[in-house]
């Protein structure tokens, strides 16, 4: 069983249905039993990184969580749920992550061409920079699909893959057990579904 | 980079996807979900689905088919058609949409995109203006195209891009269902103004119409259509072909 953490933040629906698509149970859940009994969790999220953050504080599930991932768990963070990973997160204000990697986030704007719009909107290639078993049944250059204004950066030693948007965006990151795509592998198409059953079978 | 995207547009009314000429004498095809499905797995970056439909049934029955949809199609969904208020935004999110396009629903009630910006994310939030050349000037038509509201179609997306819509989908009444190719004059004045993507619809008649968009507007991130794909003269794949033959980056 896979637990999908439940904070209030974003739309589920497409995750679930994509699991479901390979055949992978998953529940969402914000109880702690259920995420101690799952053999590995995903923490999704759209919207704003400070808001974010103080909902998964309020939900009371970080120390939990942080148990999980550091025991060992198949932890995968999607989106905002990749960037909450990092350290510290600067959209609109400095706001805590969950510090499982070393890195921050911050804004696209002022690091990009100006030409270039944001958010960061559309379908763009993966190349990988690691070996992962995030990329067990996908391709260098395969496409996978973003939105987002906001991205990790200092974090080095855990970007597995990034995507060129003016400069190298960090697209998905890994390091033991702790994995996460900026895109949404949900919304990707069989790469992205693909890249979920791979997350599956770590 | 960045691809340039291509997307089918479903019209749906009454459970069926149906397809007009210049809005009008609209024709029935096929199933919305079976055609999503289809096109998914042939190539297309997105879809839009467009509620056409008046009745509360309608409504209903639409978003099932939503909901059906989403849970089989794994690229992103765009909604629009009879999105009046931000309850028929958070219904169509609900059903799977990713983003939500609001039209007539943004000239009746102005303040609707920024409120829904503000809730949802302005990468929610596509403004879906249909235009037409009225007097040398582009006018934004309501209804369907059916009703000129005498406004500038220019400063309309200005001030809704202002108000927060993440998207503009550009709809030429103009070229609408003629075939001859997309609205390259009206597609470039509005790109001019605007720095959030702009979709092109309205016009496709083969591949080439697409080549002439992303090469004489590079600004244009996306090229819409319907009838042209729904009726297989054009398949999204062979399309996708030919732009990459023309150095136009796409997902193949």
């Amino acid at each position: 069983m896979l637990a999908i953490i439940d904070y209030g933040v974003g739309n589920l629906f497409s995750l679930q249905c994509s699991l479901k698509k390979i055949g992978v149970e998953a529940v969402v859940t914000k109880d702690p039993q259920e995420i101690k009994n799952a053999d590995r969790i995903i923490l999704p999220g759209v919207g704003a990184f400070g808001d974010a953050s103080r909902k998964l504080r309020e939900s009371g599930l970080v120390e939990l969580i942080t148990e999980e991932a550091k025991s060992g768990k198949p932890f995968l963070g999607i989106c905002l749920g990749m960037q909450l990973l990092f350290e510290k997160g600067y959209e609109y204000g400095e706001h805590d992550g969950l510090g499982f990697l070393k890195g921050n986030v911050v804004a696209l704007e002022g690091e990009i061409n100006p030409n270039l719009q944001i958010p960061h909107m559309g379908w763009n290639a993966l190349d990988f920079k690691q070996d992962s078993p995030l990329f067990k049944y996908i391709n260098n250059g395969d496409f996978v699909y973003f939105v987002h204004s906001y991205y990790a950066t200092d974090c080095e030693d855990s970007v597995i893959a990034t995507s060129e948007y003016g400069i190298p965006i960090t697209a998905a990151v890994g390091k033991g057990n702790i994995f996460g795509c900026q895109f949404h592998p949900e919304k990707s198409g069989d790469v992205g579904l693909k890249i979920l059953k791979s997350f599956c079978e770590i | 980079m960045i691809t340039k995207r291509i997307i089918p547009c479903l019209d749906v009314r009454n459970g069926t996807v149906v397809k007009g000429t210049n809005f009008k004498d609209l024709n029935e095809i096929s199933s919305p979900v079976e055609l999503a499905e289809y096109y998914s797995s042939h190539g297309a970056d997105e879809l839009v689905f467009y509620d056409i439909t008046a009745s509360s049934d309608g409504r209903k029955l639409f978003t099932d088919i939503l909901t059906e949809t989403a849970s089989k199609v794994f690229i992103p969904l765009t909604v629009g058609g009879g999105i009046n208020t931000l309850d028929d935004f958070d219904r169509v999110l609900k059903c799977g949409a990713d983003k939500v396009s609001v039209n007539s629903g943004a000239i009746k009630n102005p303040s609707l995109i920024k409120e829904a910006a503000q809730k949802y994310g302005d990468q929610c939030v596509v403004l879906s203006v249909d235009i037409k050349r009225v007097d040398g000037q582009f006018r934004v038509f309501a209804k369907g195209g059916r009703e000129d509201t005498g406004l500038d179609a220019l400063k309309w997306i200005k001030q809704g891009v202002e108000n927060g819509a993440g998207e503009i989908v550009v709809n030429s009444i103009d070229t609408d269902g003629v075939k001859k190719g997309f609205d390259i004059e009206m597609l470039k004045a509005v790109c001019e103004i605007v720095n959030v993507p702009v979709i092109a619809s309205g016009g496709a008649g083969g591949k080439q119409d697409f080549v002439d968009l992303f090469n004489e507007v590079p600004q244009i991130t996306a090229g819409l259509a319907a009838s042209i794909f729904h009726y297989g003269e054009v398949t999204i794949d062979d399309l996708k072909k030919t732009l990459k033959e023309n150095d136009i980056t796409v997902r193949i």
